[in-house]
């Protein structure tokens, strides 16, 4: 897994971009390897909101934890296919119509963040929570990609 | 209309923790402006929120649970969020209601009576 430095978001949000980040989200799956998922994520020109994520693990699960506040749950989308963990979804704009926005800098519209995972997990035992506008995702390794501890029995 | 909150960025006060600037966006809805704040992590207990000399003024700590298991991969920051406000005159400082909501702070600040247009009928 190559490691891209996060660099925190600095264009100020501009709807004339949504277009053009749609458009990015068709080549990302196009590209949907681990090296460009990572490669993609270094412009940030068209990339209208990419979410912080951290990963840990230990020797059961590897922990996905990525900042997403103010989404509703039924918009966030996590799947897994080919070691590749992608979280997705889409943030809706809260300004009524009438309302005038005096100034923003949050971003809303899609994300897509992937990530190839360090090893192989069992897909059957996944579990996700989303508290405090933080989505934790827990992924228990596979059998066979966990550390074994080997007895040796010294005569 | 002028603008109603203009940030502090040159909030004096030295402090030793070290805060990152949380995104935010005003809204104005009628009556009232919204001021939405992203502070993912941080929940009504880790909120502190006070107005003085117009200014308003905005911590947030963030109070996530500890991950147990090595890092891989970061870019979180895990420093608190703080920011400053310099509030228009015309807000209501005693009107002002805030809740947080997956990590979103929504502070609620109505204009007082005499901001609203009135009509005056002559007799």
């Amino acid at each position: 897994m190559s490691i891209v430095r996060y660099q925190p978001p600095e264009t100020v949000a501009w709807s004339g971009l949504n277009r053009l980040s749609n458009l990015r989200d068709e080549l990302d799956t196009l590209f949907e390897m681990p090296f460009w998922s990572n490669f993609g994520r270094q412009s940030q020109l068209f990339s209208g909101w990419s979410p912080a994520l951290d990963l840990y693990q230990n020797n059961d699960n590897v922990i996905v934890r990525v900042e997403l506040p103010g989404m509703r749950k039924e918009d966030i989308e996590i799947s897994l296919q080919d070691g590749m963990l992608t979280i997705s979804g889409e943030r809706k704009s809260e300004t009524a119509e009438g309302d005038k926005a005096e100034r923003t800098e949050r971003y809303v519209g899609k994300f897509r963040r992937s990530i190839s995972l360090p090893t192989q997990v069992d897909v059957s035992k996944v579990t996700a929570t989303y508290r405090d506008g933080i989505l934790t995702v827990t992924l228990a390794k596979a059998e066979e990609a966990k550390p074994k501890q080997i007895q040796v029995n010294v005569a | 209309m002028n603008t109603l909150v203009r940030e502090n960025r040159n909030a004096t006060e030295q402090r030793s923790e070290q805060f990152v600037t949380p995104a935010a966006s005003v809204i104005e809805d009628g009556d009232v402006y919204l001021l939405n704040v992203e502070m993912p992590g941080v929940n009504k207990e880790g909120l502190e929120i006070s107005v003085e000399n117009n200014e308003l003024r905005i911590i947030g700590r963030r109070s996530l649970p500890e991950i147990d298991g090595t890092l891989v991969h970061r870019e979180s920051r895990s420093e608190n969020f703080r920011r400053a406000f310099e509030l228009d005159p015309r807000i209501d400082t005693s009107k002002i209601s805030a809740h947080i909501d997956q990590g979103i702070l929504t502070l609620r600040l109505p204009k007082a009576e005499q901001v609203k247009p009135r009509k005056i009928t002559v007799s």
